[in-house]
Protein backbone atom coordinates (compact mmCIF):
# COMPACT_ATOMS: atom_id res chain seq x y z
CA UNK A 1 0.00 0.00 0.00
CA UNK A 2 2.91 2.24 0.32
CA UNK A 3 3.16 4.16 -2.74
CA UNK A 4 5.80 7.16 -3.36
CA UNK A 5 3.96 9.81 -1.86
CA UNK A 6 3.38 7.70 1.81
CA UNK A 7 7.12 6.75 1.36
CA UNK A 8 8.01 10.48 1.55
CA UNK A 9 5.51 11.99 3.53
CA UNK A 10 6.53 8.79 5.89
CA UNK A 11 10.54 9.96 5.39
CA UNK A 12 9.87 13.79 5.83
CA UNK A 13 8.36 13.20 8.60
CA UNK A 14 10.71 11.69 10.56
CA UNK A 15 13.46 14.09 9.63
CA UNK A 16 11.46 16.42 11.12
CA UNK A 17 11.03 14.75 14.47
CA UNK A 18 14.53 13.86 14.21
CA UNK A 19 15.88 17.39 16.09
CA UNK A 20 12.30 17.62 17.88
CA UNK A 21 12.99 14.28 19.73
CA UNK A 22 16.35 15.65 20.99
CA UNK A 23 14.63 19.37 21.67
CA UNK A 24 12.07 17.30 23.61
CA UNK A 25 14.40 15.13 25.82
CA UNK A 26 16.61 17.89 26.46
CA UNK A 27 13.61 20.41 28.01
CA UNK A 28 12.49 17.46 29.80
CA UNK A 29 16.17 16.45 31.14
CA UNK A 30 16.47 20.42 32.15
CA UNK A 31 12.83 20.76 33.55
CA UNK A 32 12.91 17.95 35.82
CA UNK A 33 16.80 18.58 37.06
CA UNK A 34 16.95 21.92 37.24
CA UNK A 35 13.55 21.50 39.44
CA UNK A 36 11.31 23.60 37.98
CA UNK A 37 8.15 24.01 40.35
CA UNK A 38 4.78 23.74 37.32
CA UNK A 39 4.27 27.40 37.97
CA UNK A 40 7.62 28.25 36.73
CA UNK A 41 7.33 25.87 33.59
CA UNK A 42 3.82 27.79 32.85
CA UNK A 43 5.61 31.19 33.34
CA UNK A 44 7.81 30.22 30.64
CA UNK A 45 5.32 28.65 28.16
CA UNK A 46 2.69 30.70 28.64
CA UNK A 47 2.06 32.95 25.29
CA UNK A 48 5.86 31.63 24.21
CA UNK A 49 5.79 31.84 19.90
CA UNK A 50 8.90 29.58 20.02
CA UNK A 51 7.37 26.98 22.39
CA UNK A 52 4.31 26.82 20.38
CA UNK A 53 6.51 26.16 16.98
CA UNK A 54 8.58 24.20 18.30
CA UNK A 55 5.96 21.32 19.93
CA UNK A 56 3.17 22.49 17.41
CA UNK A 57 5.31 21.40 14.67
CA UNK A 58 6.10 18.25 16.82
CA UNK A 59 2.39 17.37 16.88
CA UNK A 60 2.18 17.79 13.10
CA UNK A 61 5.01 15.52 12.47
CA UNK A 62 3.86 12.79 15.39
CA UNK A 63 0.49 12.60 13.79
CA UNK A 64 1.51 12.64 10.00
CA UNK A 65 3.91 10.29 10.79
CA UNK A 66 2.26 7.78 13.92
CA UNK A 67 -1.30 7.73 11.63
CA UNK A 68 1.11 6.68 7.93
CA UNK A 69 2.71 4.23 9.82
CA UNK A 70 -0.46 2.56 12.11
CA UNK A 71 -2.13 2.50 8.83
CA UNK A 72 0.63 0.91 6.49
CA UNK A 73 1.21 -2.21 9.94
CA UNK A 74 -2.29 -2.77 9.40
CA UNK A 75 -2.83 -3.42 6.28
CA UNK A 76 0.03 -5.74 7.05
CA UNK A 77 -0.61 -7.95 9.50
CA UNK A 78 -4.06 -7.63 9.14
CA UNK A 79 -4.44 -7.79 5.54
CA UNK A 80 -6.51 -4.93 5.56
CA UNK A 81 -7.57 -2.67 2.19
CA UNK A 82 -5.88 0.26 1.84
CA UNK A 83 -8.71 1.71 1.87
CA UNK A 84 -9.66 0.93 5.14
CA UNK A 85 -6.15 0.74 6.37
CA UNK A 86 -5.63 4.50 5.73
CA UNK A 87 -9.24 5.70 7.05
CA UNK A 88 -7.71 3.82 10.15
CA UNK A 89 -4.52 4.81 10.09
CA UNK A 90 -6.02 8.65 9.48
CA UNK A 91 -8.31 8.25 12.53
CA UNK A 92 -4.93 7.55 14.93
CA UNK A 93 -3.33 10.47 12.92
CA UNK A 94 -6.48 12.53 14.06
CA UNK A 95 -7.46 11.48 17.46
CA UNK A 96 -3.10 12.22 18.29
CA UNK A 97 -3.39 15.67 16.42
CA UNK A 98 -6.68 16.90 18.46
CA UNK A 99 -4.85 15.14 21.80
CA UNK A 100 -1.38 17.00 21.18
CA UNK A 101 -2.92 20.25 19.89
CA UNK A 102 -5.16 20.39 22.77
CA UNK A 103 -2.26 19.89 25.19
CA UNK A 104 -0.32 23.13 23.84
CA UNK A 105 -3.35 25.30 23.18
CA UNK A 106 -3.50 24.11 27.71
CA UNK A 107 -0.18 25.47 28.68
CA UNK A 108 0.29 28.17 25.82
CA UNK A 109 -3.06 30.07 25.86
CA UNK A 110 -5.04 28.75 28.62
CA UNK A 111 -5.00 30.47 31.88
CA UNK A 112 -3.95 28.49 34.91
CA UNK B 1 0.23 -35.96 10.50
CA UNK B 2 -2.03 -35.84 7.91
CA UNK B 3 -4.06 -39.73 7.40
CA UNK B 4 -3.24 -39.68 3.57
CA UNK B 5 0.53 -39.71 4.70
CA UNK B 6 2.27 -42.77 4.04
CA UNK B 7 5.06 -44.40 2.92
CA UNK B 8 7.13 -46.03 -0.03
CA UNK B 9 9.87 -47.37 -1.39
CA UNK B 10 11.84 -48.13 -4.14
CA UNK B 11 11.60 -52.09 -3.70
CA UNK B 12 14.79 -53.05 -5.39
CA UNK B 13 16.72 -50.23 -3.28
CA UNK B 14 18.79 -51.62 -0.78
CA UNK B 15 18.19 -50.93 2.73
CA UNK B 16 21.51 -49.20 3.96
CA UNK B 17 22.08 -45.15 3.47
CA UNK B 18 18.18 -44.30 2.99
CA UNK B 19 17.09 -41.09 2.89
CA UNK B 20 13.68 -39.87 4.38
CA UNK B 21 12.18 -38.03 1.91
CA UNK B 22 8.66 -35.86 2.79
CA UNK B 23 7.25 -34.39 0.07
CA UNK B 24 4.39 -32.04 0.43
CA UNK B 25 1.56 -33.59 -2.79
CA UNK B 26 -1.77 -31.90 -3.81
CA UNK B 27 -3.09 -28.99 -5.52
CA UNK B 28 -5.33 -29.11 -8.51
CA UNK B 29 -8.43 -29.06 -6.57
CA UNK B 30 -6.96 -32.28 -4.12
CA UNK B 31 -6.40 -31.88 -0.44
CA UNK B 32 -2.38 -31.26 -0.09
CA UNK B 33 -0.95 -34.07 2.58
CA UNK B 34 2.88 -35.02 3.20
CA UNK B 35 4.29 -38.09 1.13
CA UNK B 36 7.21 -40.46 2.40
CA UNK B 37 9.58 -41.90 0.43
CA UNK B 38 12.79 -43.84 1.06
CA UNK B 39 15.60 -43.20 -1.48
CA UNK B 40 18.86 -44.62 -1.34
CA UNK B 41 21.21 -41.52 -0.87
CA UNK B 42 24.68 -41.41 -3.29
CA UNK B 43 27.28 -39.26 -3.36
CA UNK B 44 27.23 -35.82 -5.21
CA UNK B 45 23.56 -36.12 -5.85
CA UNK B 46 21.48 -33.21 -5.21
CA UNK B 47 17.80 -32.69 -4.80
CA UNK B 48 16.24 -32.48 -7.86
CA UNK B 49 17.88 -36.19 -8.30
CA UNK B 50 16.29 -36.88 -5.36
CA UNK B 51 12.67 -35.50 -6.41
CA UNK B 52 13.64 -37.53 -10.32
CA UNK B 53 14.44 -40.90 -8.67
CA UNK B 54 10.80 -41.06 -6.81
CA UNK B 55 9.04 -40.24 -9.80
CA UNK B 56 11.62 -42.76 -12.04
CA UNK B 57 11.50 -45.58 -9.50
CA UNK B 58 9.20 -45.44 -7.05
CA UNK B 59 5.88 -42.83 -7.79
CA UNK B 60 4.98 -41.94 -11.59
CA UNK B 61 2.55 -39.59 -10.30
CA UNK B 62 4.95 -37.28 -8.62
CA UNK B 63 4.87 -33.80 -10.55
CA UNK B 64 7.78 -31.57 -10.87
CA UNK B 65 9.41 -29.48 -13.09
CA UNK B 66 12.96 -28.90 -14.52
CA UNK B 67 14.95 -28.29 -17.30
CA UNK B 68 18.43 -27.26 -17.77
CA UNK B 69 19.84 -29.07 -14.44
CA UNK B 70 22.65 -26.90 -14.63
CA UNK B 71 21.70 -23.47 -12.89
CA UNK B 72 20.25 -22.08 -16.18
CA UNK B 73 16.43 -22.02 -16.89
CA UNK B 74 15.18 -21.07 -13.20
CA UNK B 75 12.59 -23.44 -13.54
CA UNK B 76 13.45 -26.56 -10.73
CA UNK B 77 12.40 -24.06 -7.50
CA UNK B 78 11.40 -26.00 -4.61
CA UNK B 79 11.35 -25.57 -0.89
CA UNK B 80 13.42 -27.99 0.69
CA UNK B 81 14.00 -28.29 4.35
CA UNK B 82 11.63 -24.93 4.55
CA UNK B 83 14.10 -22.37 2.16
CA UNK B 84 13.56 -21.74 -1.12
CA UNK B 85 16.87 -23.30 -3.63
CA UNK B 86 17.51 -24.37 -6.96
CA UNK B 87 17.36 -27.95 -6.41
CA UNK B 88 19.23 -29.17 -9.63
CA UNK B 89 22.66 -27.19 -8.06
CA UNK B 90 21.74 -28.39 -4.44
CA UNK B 91 23.78 -30.96 -3.22
CA UNK B 92 21.66 -33.05 -0.49
CA UNK B 93 24.71 -32.83 2.10
CA UNK B 94 24.44 -29.41 2.41
CA UNK B 95 20.61 -29.19 3.27
CA UNK B 96 19.94 -33.14 4.77
CA UNK B 97 19.22 -33.25 8.37
CA UNK B 98 18.87 -36.24 10.70
CA UNK B 99 19.03 -38.15 7.18
CA UNK B 100 15.62 -36.91 5.99
CA UNK B 101 14.50 -34.24 3.58
CA UNK B 102 11.32 -32.24 3.45
CA UNK B 103 10.34 -30.61 -0.33
CA UNK B 104 7.23 -28.63 -0.88
CA UNK B 105 6.55 -26.50 -3.98
CA UNK B 106 7.47 -23.21 -3.60
CA UNK B 107 5.84 -20.17 -1.46
CA UNK B 108 3.94 -17.53 -2.15
CA UNK B 109 2.32 -19.03 -5.45
CA UNK B 110 -0.37 -21.30 -6.17
CA UNK B 111 0.13 -24.76 -6.60
CA UNK B 112 -0.61 -26.31 -10.01
CA UNK B 113 -0.04 -29.72 -8.74
CA UNK B 114 2.39 -31.40 -5.88
CA UNK B 115 5.61 -29.44 -6.83
CA UNK B 116 4.28 -27.92 -9.63
CA UNK B 117 3.59 -23.98 -8.99
CA UNK B 118 1.68 -21.74 -10.74
CA UNK B 119 4.67 -19.02 -11.64
CA UNK B 120 1.42 -16.73 -13.63
CA UNK B 121 1.27 -14.41 -10.72
CA UNK B 122 5.15 -14.06 -10.52
CA UNK B 123 5.43 -13.36 -14.44
CA UNK B 124 2.40 -10.87 -14.10
CA UNK B 125 4.15 -9.27 -12.08
CA UNK B 126 6.86 -8.21 -14.21
CA UNK B 127 4.80 -6.90 -16.83
CA UNK B 128 2.88 -4.59 -13.82
CA UNK B 129 6.49 -3.20 -13.14
CA UNK B 130 6.98 -2.53 -16.99
CA UNK B 131 9.85 -4.93 -16.01
CA UNK B 132 10.34 -5.48 -19.97
CA UNK B 133 12.03 -3.51 -22.85
CA UNK B 134 11.06 -0.58 -24.67
CA UNK B 135 12.38 -0.48 -28.03
CA UNK B 136 14.21 3.16 -28.67
CA UNK B 137 15.08 2.03 -32.19
CA UNK B 138 13.98 -0.10 -35.49
CA UNK B 139 16.42 -2.43 -36.85
CA UNK B 140 17.04 0.33 -39.74
CA UNK B 141 18.54 2.69 -37.09
CA UNK B 142 22.10 2.64 -36.06
CA UNK B 143 23.14 1.11 -32.50
CA UNK B 144 23.11 3.10 -29.62
CA UNK B 145 26.16 2.39 -28.29
CA UNK B 146 26.35 2.41 -24.43
CA UNK B 147 30.16 2.12 -23.08
CA UNK B 148 30.35 -1.10 -20.64
CA UNK B 149 32.42 0.93 -18.22
CA UNK B 150 29.55 3.97 -17.75
CA UNK B 151 28.43 4.07 -14.56
CA UNK B 152 24.72 3.08 -16.06
CA UNK B 153 25.70 0.41 -17.49
CA UNK B 154 27.91 -0.95 -15.06
CA UNK B 155 24.69 -0.51 -12.43
CA UNK B 156 22.16 -2.29 -15.23
CA UNK B 157 24.78 -5.00 -15.23
CA UNK B 158 25.01 -5.79 -11.53
CA UNK B 159 21.55 -7.10 -11.97
CA UNK B 160 21.22 -8.87 -15.11
CA UNK B 161 22.09 -12.40 -14.96
CA UNK B 162 18.15 -12.94 -12.56
CA UNK B 163 17.07 -16.75 -14.51
CA UNK B 164 13.25 -15.92 -13.52
CA UNK B 165 14.08 -19.00 -10.94
CA UNK B 166 11.01 -17.07 -8.23
CA UNK B 167 13.21 -18.21 -5.33
CA UNK B 168 13.60 -14.69 -3.99
CA UNK B 169 9.56 -14.56 -4.54
CA UNK B 170 9.54 -16.99 -2.64
CA UNK B 171 11.71 -15.98 0.74
CA UNK B 172 9.93 -12.22 0.45
CA UNK B 173 7.73 -11.97 3.54
CA UNK B 174 6.50 -8.83 2.11
CA UNK B 175 4.69 -10.45 -1.25
CA UNK B 176 3.55 -13.19 1.53
CA UNK B 177 1.87 -10.13 3.64
CA UNK B 178 0.72 -7.95 0.82
CA UNK B 179 0.11 -10.34 -2.45
CA UNK B 180 -0.17 -7.60 -4.44
CA UNK B 181 3.49 -6.62 -3.36
CA UNK B 182 5.41 -6.88 -7.15
CA UNK B 183 8.29 -8.49 -6.07
CA UNK B 184 12.27 -8.65 -5.73
CA UNK B 185 12.70 -10.23 -9.26
CA UNK B 186 10.33 -8.14 -11.03
CA UNK B 187 11.74 -4.80 -9.43
CA UNK B 188 14.86 -5.56 -9.94
CA UNK B 189 14.78 -5.95 -13.54
CA UNK B 190 12.76 -2.64 -13.62
CA UNK B 191 15.74 -1.10 -12.19
CA UNK B 192 18.01 -3.10 -14.65
CA UNK B 193 16.05 -1.37 -17.27
CA UNK B 194 15.89 2.15 -15.74
CA UNK B 195 19.76 2.33 -16.29
CA UNK B 196 20.00 1.05 -19.43
CA UNK B 197 20.16 3.49 -22.17
CA UNK B 198 18.81 1.74 -25.11
CA UNK B 199 15.04 1.66 -23.26
CA UNK B 200 12.96 4.23 -24.27
CA UNK B 201 10.37 4.82 -21.79
CA UNK B 202 11.83 4.83 -18.50
CA UNK B 203 8.73 6.99 -17.61
CA UNK B 204 6.04 4.39 -17.31
CA UNK B 205 8.60 2.32 -15.04
CA UNK B 206 9.04 5.31 -12.78
CA UNK B 207 5.25 5.25 -13.34
CA UNK B 208 4.53 1.75 -12.22
CA UNK B 209 7.61 1.22 -9.41
CA UNK B 210 6.02 4.08 -7.18
CA UNK B 211 2.19 2.69 -6.85
CA UNK B 212 0.74 1.43 -4.28
CA UNK B 213 2.04 -2.21 -4.81
CA UNK B 214 5.63 -0.66 -5.79
CA UNK B 215 9.69 -0.67 -4.44
CA UNK B 216 8.65 1.74 -1.05
CA UNK B 217 6.43 -1.42 0.09
CA UNK B 218 10.26 -3.39 0.11
CA UNK B 219 11.14 -3.95 4.21
CA UNK B 220 15.49 -3.74 3.05
CA UNK B 221 15.10 -7.14 5.03
CA UNK B 222 16.99 -8.79 2.48
CA UNK B 223 15.81 -12.50 2.18
CA UNK B 224 15.99 -11.92 -1.42
CA UNK B 225 19.63 -11.71 -1.18
CA UNK B 226 20.28 -13.87 1.08
CA UNK B 227 18.23 -16.70 -0.88
CA UNK B 228 18.94 -15.70 -5.07
CA UNK B 229 21.36 -18.92 -5.97
CA UNK B 230 22.79 -16.57 -8.36
CA UNK B 231 23.89 -14.13 -5.58
CA UNK B 232 22.13 -10.81 -6.84
CA UNK B 233 20.80 -8.41 -4.50
CA UNK B 234 17.50 -7.45 -5.19
CA UNK B 235 17.46 -5.90 -2.43
CA UNK B 236 20.00 -3.06 -3.12
CA UNK B 237 18.57 -2.37 -6.41
CA UNK B 238 14.35 -1.98 -4.74
CA UNK B 239 16.99 0.91 -2.68
CA UNK B 240 17.98 2.17 -5.79
CA UNK B 241 14.47 2.69 -7.13
CA UNK B 242 13.57 4.41 -3.82
CA UNK B 243 16.20 6.53 -4.38
CA UNK B 244 15.46 7.92 -7.57
CA UNK B 245 11.81 7.71 -7.28
CA UNK B 246 12.59 10.42 -4.21
CA UNK B 247 14.98 12.46 -5.80
CA UNK B 248 12.61 12.54 -8.96
CA UNK B 249 9.77 13.78 -6.80
CA UNK B 250 12.04 16.82 -5.38
CA UNK B 251 14.22 17.53 -8.50
CA UNK B 252 12.95 20.68 -10.87
CA UNK B 253 14.35 18.94 -14.10
CA UNK B 254 11.37 16.35 -13.91
CA UNK B 255 8.87 18.73 -13.51
CA UNK B 256 9.89 20.67 -16.35
CA UNK B 257 10.01 17.58 -18.30
CA UNK B 258 6.44 16.53 -17.30
CA UNK B 259 5.55 19.99 -18.10
CA UNK B 260 7.16 19.72 -21.38
CA UNK B 261 5.60 16.38 -22.18
CA UNK B 262 2.31 17.54 -21.55
S1 LIG C 1 14.48 -6.96 0.88
FE1 LIG C 1 12.51 -6.31 0.06
S2 LIG C 1 12.19 -7.51 -1.79
FE2 LIG C 1 13.87 -8.48 -0.64
S3 LIG C 1 12.86 -10.09 0.55
FE3 LIG C 1 12.92 -8.25 1.85
S4 LIG C 1 10.98 -7.15 1.46
FE4 LIG C 1 11.23 -8.69 -0.17
S1 LIG D 1 16.78 -12.44 -8.55
FE1 LIG D 1 17.83 -14.36 -8.11
S2 LIG D 1 16.34 -15.51 -6.91
FE2 LIG D 1 15.19 -13.88 -7.87
S3 LIG D 1 14.37 -14.77 -9.76
FE3 LIG D 1 16.32 -13.79 -10.28
S4 LIG D 1 17.86 -15.39 -10.08
FE4 LIG D 1 16.04 -16.12 -9.05
S1 LIG E 1 16.76 -27.26 -13.84
FE1 LIG E 1 17.33 -25.36 -14.81
S2 LIG E 1 17.95 -24.17 -13.11
FE2 LIG E 1 17.52 -26.09 -12.19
Amino acid sequence: MIDARIYIWQRLSAMIMIPLVLGHLAVMIYAIEGGLSVGEILGRTQGSLVWLIFYGSFVLAVSAHAGLGLGIISAEWFRLTPKIASLLGMAVGLILLVMGSHAIWAVTFALP
Amino acid sequence: MSSAENIQTGADMPDAGMLDVAIHRGGGGRPSAIQHYQVPRQENQTVLDIVSHIQHYIDPTLSYRFACRVGMCGSCAMMVNGEPRWTCRTHIDRVVEHNSLEIAPLRNLPVIKDLVPDLDPFFDKWTKAEARHHPSASRHQPMHIQPPDSPERQRADANIECINCAVCYAACDTVANQPDYLGPAALQRAWTLLNDAKDADKEAIWQAVSGGDGCHNCHSIGSCAHYCPNELNPMTAIAGLKQQTVRQAFSLTSVLKKNRND
